[in-house]
């Protein structure tokens, strides 16, 4: 069969190639590629984050929502209220201590997990359900577990004989005494909460940093005869200390910014002793209605925030090994 | 320095055998080099004799101890890397003194040490850098330095030249064997050239699918291989093999020549000799060809050195001779090397003189 091109096939090729012209020019692919992300971006963080700060500055209030003008009154409130400063100090102070751990942690799981041992598979399982449950379900089973009554955590501790005497009872009701988990351990409660949120992805990050350290090199040190302690804090930790930071920055971003797990455990606590930023802020300007003063405490994350990620990633960039 | 001896060792991961009953003796101070092709065994077996692999079965002695189960600090060998794997982090002084730290010696001890190795392969000015500021050549005396310093009792190397370009491997062969005679430290030496392999060992294994096929200094592997894997896998070109009525016959390019170039030959083999192609190398020159084997033509290679002032006509027939010193003899079906037979080849100019 013969081809002939008659005027319509002509003009439909030329809009076809009118069309792979433009499917093949980067300028136009890169902003078309890009748009989605932009506007995700200036809609749902850049917009908020604006209003936030301007909420700051002014004395909203869910009843008079207009910002009428700017000032540092409400900074100024804020700092005064002791329980501000109480949930200052518990969201660095959970932060600091639940992210160290988990560093730690992270580090022993992730040089057992790259060991080949029968059951790897159900073990690395295991590990990695915390970060697929959604955060406010693994809160809800940890609620259970630290029941002021029915906490199996008690249950354990009174059947090996560390609280009360076993069948001293009332039909099913204990006599003993209780933990209270959420009482007066609160914050080692939800201290051991987050870490137990962030470990699977640290753990997988430093897994990656671990297999990305050469065999051979490894086998020069095993050969250069320097034990597991050495080979370990004087090779495998600075070849992997870029990824440690990488893993510590994200878990201190999710923890400091976490409100879930205190809301679903706590709600701060009676006396605010679990009382933290992030929940004080939505405490205050959902709950209380006051919306500048919720604005002020959660515009308090950003500098401390902003600071850590600029610090951590030019430590990350310098110890880079090039 | 020690001598090193594995008996009946194997190494199966799964159900490939990677390393399959190798009997060796290294003698003490000896350069043995362990040639093979990719997947042969060869570096399975060195690290087996590093403690970086458990063997499946048989046992490894280094001096008088068995150090099967010995972890590799124990076994005081030291190795050098195809990659050289070098501390990236650490400088080229760190690298070297890394292996002295846990032996309790002074830092006075260590320092000397180290000037002492790094004089040795001359990057004593070196010794503050870091690895990714050294060129390859450089990063390669490094990893060597952190080798002997420990003074070990086996050294072991696993292609560590092949990282080089051509013309510094050429020099670094030659100063490496300088180095180990110097030291006279028992060496072990994995590579797949065998132009390493024939320069640089007192003797050769050679090996392919986990099993030594042959072990012999490189003269004998050359001129009288065991069987033909070694008669093929060493040599370029390799030796030319011809299936006759009994035996696989095989001789080597440089030996299969022109009978015009050398007409005063004591009792030559003289095959006629179909010549398609001529291949000019500067020092040599190849000829192409076939002659007649038991089953139809085979191709073969003769190697004419450029001194010999005399090229055959390529399309032509050509008579060309071999010194039946020359002849290596194998079983046809075995592939083993075997005594001379007698034998019948169509292309033959002198069938009375077989054999």
């Amino acid at each position: 069969m013969v081809t002939t091109s008659t005027p319509l096939t002509r003009s439909m090729q030329r809009r076809q190639s009118r069309m792979l012209k433009l499917l093949d020019s980067e300028r136009f692919l890169a902003s078309a590629m890009l748009l989605p992300a932009v506007a995700y971006i200036v809609l749902l963080v850049g917009i908020p984050l604006v209003t936030a700060i301007l909420f700051s500055f002014s004395d909203a209030t869910m009843a008079s929502p207009e910002i009428d003008g700017l000032n540092f009154d409400t900074f100024i409130t804020v700092l005064n209220d002791p329980v501000f400063r109480r949930s200052l100090g518990n969201s660095i102070g959970f932060t600091v201590i639940s992210q160290a751990s988990m560093v730690v942690l992270g580090n022993v799981l992730a040089l057992a997990l790259m060991k080949n041992f029968p059951g790897k598979w159900f073990v690395r399982l295991l590990i990695l359900l915390p970060w697929a449950t959604p955060i406010a379900i693994g809160a809800i089973g940890w609620l259970w577990i630290y029941d002021s009554v029915y906490s199996p955590i008690d249950w354990i501790f009174r059947q090996v004989g560390l609280l009360g005497i076993q069948g001293d009872h009332v039909g099913l009701i204990s006599r003993a005494p209780n933990m209270y988990w959420l009482g007066q351990y609160g914050p080692f409660s939800v201290i051991l909460v987050q870490i137990w949120r962030m470990l699977p992805m640290s753990t997988v990050i430093l897994m990656a940093g671990l297999s990305s350290i050469p065999q051979d090199v490894k086998d020069a040190a095993e050969v250069d005869g320097v034990g597991f302690w050495r080979t370990y804090f004087q090779v495998t930790v600075p070849l992997i200390r870029p990824i440690i930071l990488v893993a510590f920055l994200f878990g201190v971003i999710f923890t400091f910014t976490d409100m879930t797990i205190i809301h679903v455990l706590t709600r701060g606590g009676s006396d605010n002793s679990t009382q933290v930023l992030a929940s004080y802020a939505y405490y205050k300007g959902i709950d209380g209605g006051n919306l500048s003063q919720g604005a002020a405490i959660a515009v308090f994350m950003l500098p401390v925030l902003l600071g850590l990620a600029m610090i951590l990633l030019r430590i990350a960039r310098r110890s880079e090994v090039r | 320095m020690a001598v090193v001896e594995t008996v009946k060792l194997s190494k199966h991961f799964n159900d490939v055998k990677a390393v399959d009953g190798i009997d060796i003796t290294i003698q003490e101070g000896e350069f043995l080099v362990l040639l093979g092709p990719s997947g042969s065994g060869k570096t399975t077996l060195m690290r087996m004799i590093a403690g970086l692999e458990k063997p499946t079965g048989g046992t490894i002695k280094i001096g008088d101890r068995v150090v099967n189960d010995l972890p590799p600090r124990l076994r005081n060998v030291a190795m050098v890397f195809q990659s050289y794997a070098l501390y990236p982090h650490m400088s080229v002084y760190n690298n070297i003194a890394f292996s002295l730290r846990p032996l309790g010696m002074t830092r006075q001890q260590i320092d000397d040490k180290v000037h002492w190795a790094a004089r040795m392969f001359s990057i004593d000015h070196l010794l503050s850098r870091k690895p990714r500021q050294l060129s390859g050549g450089q990063r390669q005396r490094v990893a060597l330095a952190r080798a002997i310093v420990r003074e070990p009792d086996v050294f072991l190397l696993d292609e560590p030249l092949s990282n080089l370009d051509a013309k510094l491997r050429a020099m670094a062969r030659d100063e490496l064997k300088q180095f180990q005679r110097q030291l006279g430290v028992t060496t072990i030496y994995v590579t797949h050239d065998q132009v390493e392999a024939m320069g640089m060992g007192d003797r050769v294994a050679v090996m392919s699918n986990g099993r030594m096929h042959q072990l012999g200094t490189p003269q004998v592997l050359y001129q009288s291989p065991a069987d033909t894997f070694v008669a093929t896998f060493l040599g370029t070109p390799p030796m030319n093999l011809v299936e006759t009525d009994s035996c696989l016959l095989g001789f080597r390019p440089e030996n299969f020549l022109p009978e015009a170039a050398h007409p005063d030959t004591p009792h030559p083999l003289v095959i006629d000799f179909h010549l398609t192609r001529v291949e000019f190398l500067g020092s040599d020159r190849l000829l192409y060809g076939t002659i007649e084997g038991a089953d139809g033509p085979v191709k073969v290679v003769g190697d004419l050195p450029s001194v010999i002032d005399y090229t055959p006509e390529p399309g032509t027939i050509c008579p060309m001779m071999v010194d039946r010193r020359h002849l290596s003899y194998f079983d046809k079906s075995t592939g083993q090397r075997i005594a001379p037979t007698p034998f019948a080849l169509r292309g033959l100019r002198d069938p009375a003189g077989t054999a």
